[in-house]
């Protein structure tokens, strides 16, 4: 499977250039109708579609949480009324965990990157790959709708008995994440078969990089454990639209039952959420250190450690749900094991900069507020693991902050920092490095001023999905909000300047960051087929020790 | 140990088991602060020492050595393995309710909390405790799951519909400390909220001998109206409700049919719906009938009735459904009945057994 038709036929064409040399076009020049993209089964495009519709999602989560934040202004009634305020943080959750988060980083830049980092020209089931990208839009459409009927009012973990009796439009919203599902399905097969497939006979396992090997940890979790949620979905559904009783204690069923079932995927799907962006640092510290990885294989075996002992750390969301004793020990100590592998990284991205060549970057920057939110967004929740703290911080505003802090601060850093390291790879342009870095210190502000208060309001019991709360929260609950605003200005100016460097910014070249990893080793944007000529491999993908053709020499004669 | 609490938000440690925890959290925090400051003390160091200068720079590859790793790893798992033995001794702890703790028996439903003690006398939304004194919890849901929460206690438990889950705790001291539910149950679960009220062993023997000088019946406001402060007077607040928010304008007392469905008769009663469901008025159904009038609309009757959804406190909820109860068994001719009504409610100390609950 190494040896590919590099050069198709289309990329024969002369290209209408007045360029002397002839030009393939890029695969964004090949074809330019609506219908080319809509039906493409080229993985770039497919990624690029994945990325408009997710930003959508972005924004509509963002949105409803920027409503959230200014309903808590005052402890009482502010903005709307409880049953509305009960849906949208619902339908928040719903969105960014499982339209935004979930697909976010695999979707868009494990398809647009995985097969060129392993020199393949597409993935291995391209006409899947375009299925699961409309499967995705049927089950998104049909969350959407769903907020026209009467939105849903569980929470995002849908806890029955509430939920079997809710009135609201919770069949038609469950059955939306469980087609979503099969879109994630797709897109796991369609990356471990490619991983294993089409990868160039001279990238050996431990010569990948390291983003495929956390794209491809994360497809085996959502391969092994979206099938539990899509089961445990129709059982909700069933309980809700036709009163099946499975969760109903008066009929034989159980309410925990569900928990159980219901954090057997949505734990691992947590790892689902940050492995991708763990991936993403570890090329972004790389390529702005000019240096090879502390430990490339510490940071690749961590990813499969994560992806398997994250599977038997579930009971951990259930200390206080009644569970006996020695369940409480066992996943309490299980859960202390994944926080090693995922600190392993922390200190291997932290010493991956020591003796390196460290340039300042909008996306370096991404990642050391990555570092940041992820290593108190860590710590924080190897303490809610702690069982006898956990039982205090148990649904309160602490889990709220930590998990916003490790996943939304870890995955959506990690999103922006990908953004700016790949946007000159998607687009061919360059951005603007002071807004990069301006927006980069707003997000990371606004970030912190609204979570780390929430870290205190849990520490004082404040519980989450409160709509009335006590009066003595409310200073805090006001800083938490200006935070939240500060952060959607970031966001909302990132996207002006990168919407401006799509029609304007000036020419990239084909390698801007002198990066080693794979991707770079074509123009960009790539041509149709990724490689117009079989890759020069010769160089590590972390190699940094030796110049890369055509680099600047390092001026040793010289100096 | 109290400016740590105020540094870090925390509430006063009013339980046997809140000052251990406590003591634990700062440990915890602190660990935290030293790991993270290494972290990011090493990042700013390697940042700034070695940053860029020329283009094209090239790097030397650099392995970690076997000691570092080994040190690494073996001194986070070694942290977090200490951090687990702590916290697993002391939930142990939290869970095993010591010999002789008083029990006191918890209902939990939208939304309220509705305690019984082993007298047989019962509150609403106040729990009654002597101070100094384990008291366990025996508490179950009546319809979906809620979570006792009380923060100053450093105690939470899921109580869930189906089961008997059972805790405890001991307050230090006199005092009254805020119930908080911490498991979302629907449109008013941050109103569903109450009191532990922890009395010195006088006042509690006192309260216990029910001389009515107990806090709990004697305070003005106990957070949702009267009923909400004891039992006795469900009944009766219920039909001032019904009175104030105009339910008697559409439903009888006395079996006569009206705008709306009476009342006698109707708790426990298999209905029929439009549609031909049939369901039985239970306590879910009458609330629910409250605030979403037109899901399950009895057949026969127009489909009229305005949803009572943030309008009716818990508290109100609670007594209307009492009322109804109350109204099971009234003769069919009004006027002779109330008076009886009302006493059975208020005297009989077994009027309320809940399912599953004590009996005296």
């Amino acid at each position: 499977m190494t040896t590919l038709p590099i050069a198709p036929d289309v990329a024969r064409e002369p290209a209408p250039s007045s360029s002397p040399i002839v030009r393939a076009p890029s695969y964004l020049g090949v074809d330019t109708t609506l219908r080319s993209w809509l039906v493409t089964t080229d993985h770039k495009r497919i990624g690029v579609l994945f990325f408009v519709a997710l930003a959508c999602m972005l924004a509509l989560g963002g949105f409803f949480a920027l409503a959230l934040r200014l309903e808590h202004l005052t402890p009482e009634r502010t903005l709307m009324s409880a049953h509305t305020y009960n849906r949208m943080f619902t339908l928040h959750g719903v969105i960014m965990v499982w339209l935004f988060m979930i697909p976010s980083i695999p979707s868009s830049f494990g398809n647009f990157l995985l097969p060129m980092m392993i020199g393949a020209r597409d993935v291995a089931f391209p006409r899947l790959n375009l299925a699961s990208f409309y499967v995705y839009v049927a089950g998104a459409t049909l969350v959407l709708l769903s907020m026209f009927a009467s939105a849903i009012d569980t929470g995002w973990t849908f806890y029955p008995p509430y939920s079997s009796s809710t009135p609201t439009a919770l069949p038609l919203a469950l059955l939306g994440v469980f087609i979503v599902g099969f879109s994630t399905i797709m897109t796991g097969v369609n990356f471990i078969v490619t991983t294993h497939t089409l990868r160039d006979r001279r990238i050996g396992w431990m010569q990948m990089p390291l983003f495929v090997w956390s794209v491809y940890a994360t497809s085996i979790i959502q391969v092994l454990a979206t099938p539990v949620l899509g089961m445990v979905l129709l059982l909700v559904v069933a309980n809700n639209a036709f009163s099946w009783g499975f969760f109903d204690p008066a009929r034989g069923g159980d309410p925990v039952l569900y928990q159980h079932l219901f954090w057997f995927y949505s734990h691992p799907a947590v790892y689902i959420m940050i492995l991708p962006g763990m991936g993403v640092v570890s090329e972004v510290v790389s390529t702005f250190a000019r240096k090879n990885p502390y430990s490339y294989k510490a940071i690749a075996y961590s990813s499969l450690g994560i992806a398997f002992v994250g599977f038997l750390t579930w009971g951990h969301h259930m200390f206080v749900a009644g569970m006996s004793r020695f369940d409480a020990g066992a996943f309490g100590l299980l859960s202390m094991l994944v926080a090693v592998f995922s600190a392993i990284k922390v200190f291997n991205w932290t010493w991956t900069l020591k003796r390196g060549a460290i340039r300042m970057r909008t996306p370096l920057l991404y990642v050391f507020a990555f570092l940041f939110l992820f290593v108190f967004g860590g710590m924080t929740g190897v303490a809610v693991a702690t069982t006898s703290l956990d039982v205090h911080w148990h649904d309160t505003y602490f889990v709220v902050a930590h998990f916003h802090f490790i996943m939304v601060g870890g995955t959506l850093t990690a999103f922006l920092a990908a953004i700016h390291l790949w946007f000159p790879k998607v687009t061919g342009k360059l951005y603007s490095e002071r807004l990069g870095m301006l927006s980069a210190a707003l997000v990371f502000a606004g970030f912190f001023v609204t979570f780390f208060p929430q870290f205190l309001l849990g520490n004082g019991g404040m519980p989450r999905r409160y709509f009335d709360y006590p009066p003595r929260f409310q200073a805090l609950h006001v800083v938490s909000t200006v935070g939240s605003w500060v952060l959607g200005a970031g966001l909302v100016v990132t996207l002006g300047y990168l919407l401006h460097a799509l029609f304007w910014g000036a020419d990239a070249g084909a390698n801007p960051w002198g990066s080693r990893s794979f991707e770079w080793r074509t123009p960009s944007p790539p041509p149709k087929h990724n490689f117009r000529e079989p890759p020069d491999l010769e160089l590590g993908a972390y190699d940094y020790t030796r110049p890369l053709e055509g680099e600047p020499r390092e001026p040793e004669a010289a100096s | 140990m109290d400016w740590l609490r105020a540094l870090l938000y925390v509430p006063e440690a009013a339980s046997s088991v809140a000052d251990r925890v406590d003591a634990l959290h700062v440990f915890v925090i602190t660990v935290t602060m030293v790991m993270a400051t290494y972290v990011f003390g090493a990042a700013a160091w390697f940042a700034i020492r070695f940053h860029r200068r020329r283009e094209g720079q090239l790097t030397e590859e650099l392995r970690p050595s076997r000691f570092h790793e080994i040190a690494i790893i073996s001194g986070l798992t070694g942290t977090f393995v200490l951090w687990w033995v702590l916290g697993y001794e002391q939930y142990v702890t939290m869970t095993s309710p010591p010999e002789g703790a008083q029990t006191v028996y918890l209902e939990a439903k939208q939304w309220m909390w509705k305690f019984t003690y082993d007298d047989g006398r019962s509150t609403n939304d106040v729990l009654v405790v002597p101070a100094g004194k384990p008291v366990k919890l025996v508490m179950s849901s009546r319809d979906v799951i809620h979570s006792f929460f009380v923060p100053q206690f450093r105690m939470k438990q899921d109580v869930v519909p189906g089961r008997f889950v059972t805790t405890w705790f001991e307050a230090k001291a006199p005092g009254e400390y805020a119930i908080l539910c911490a498991e979302y149950c629907g449109v008013s679960h941050s109103r569903m909220r109450g009191e532990v009220v922890a009395l010195s062993p006088e006042a509690y023997a006192s309260w216990r001998r029910g001389d009515g000088s107990g806090p709990a019946t004697t305070r003005a406001d106990c957070g949702g109206g009267p009923g909400s402060c004891g039992d006795a007077d469900l009944v009766t607040f219920g039909r001032e409700v019904a009175a104030k928010r105009a339910c008697v304008a559409c439903h009888s007392f006395d079996g006569q049919r009206h705008v709306g469905p009476t009342w006698r008769g109707l708790f426990g009663a298999p209905r029929t719906l439009a549609g031909g469901k049939r369901v039985v008025a239970d306590e879910a159904y009458l609330t629910r009938s409250m605030m979403e009038p037109l899901a399950d609309v009895v057949d026969g009757y127009p489909p009229l009735m305005p949803s009572y959804q943030g309008q009716l406190s818990a508290a109100e909820t609670g007594a209307l459904v009492e009322l109804i109860k109350s109204l099971r068994d009234a003769p069919e001719s009004p006027g002779v009945a109330l008076p009886r009504l009302e006493v059975r409610a208020v005297t009989d100390a077994g009027v309320v057994p809940s399912r599953g609950g004590p009996s005296p």
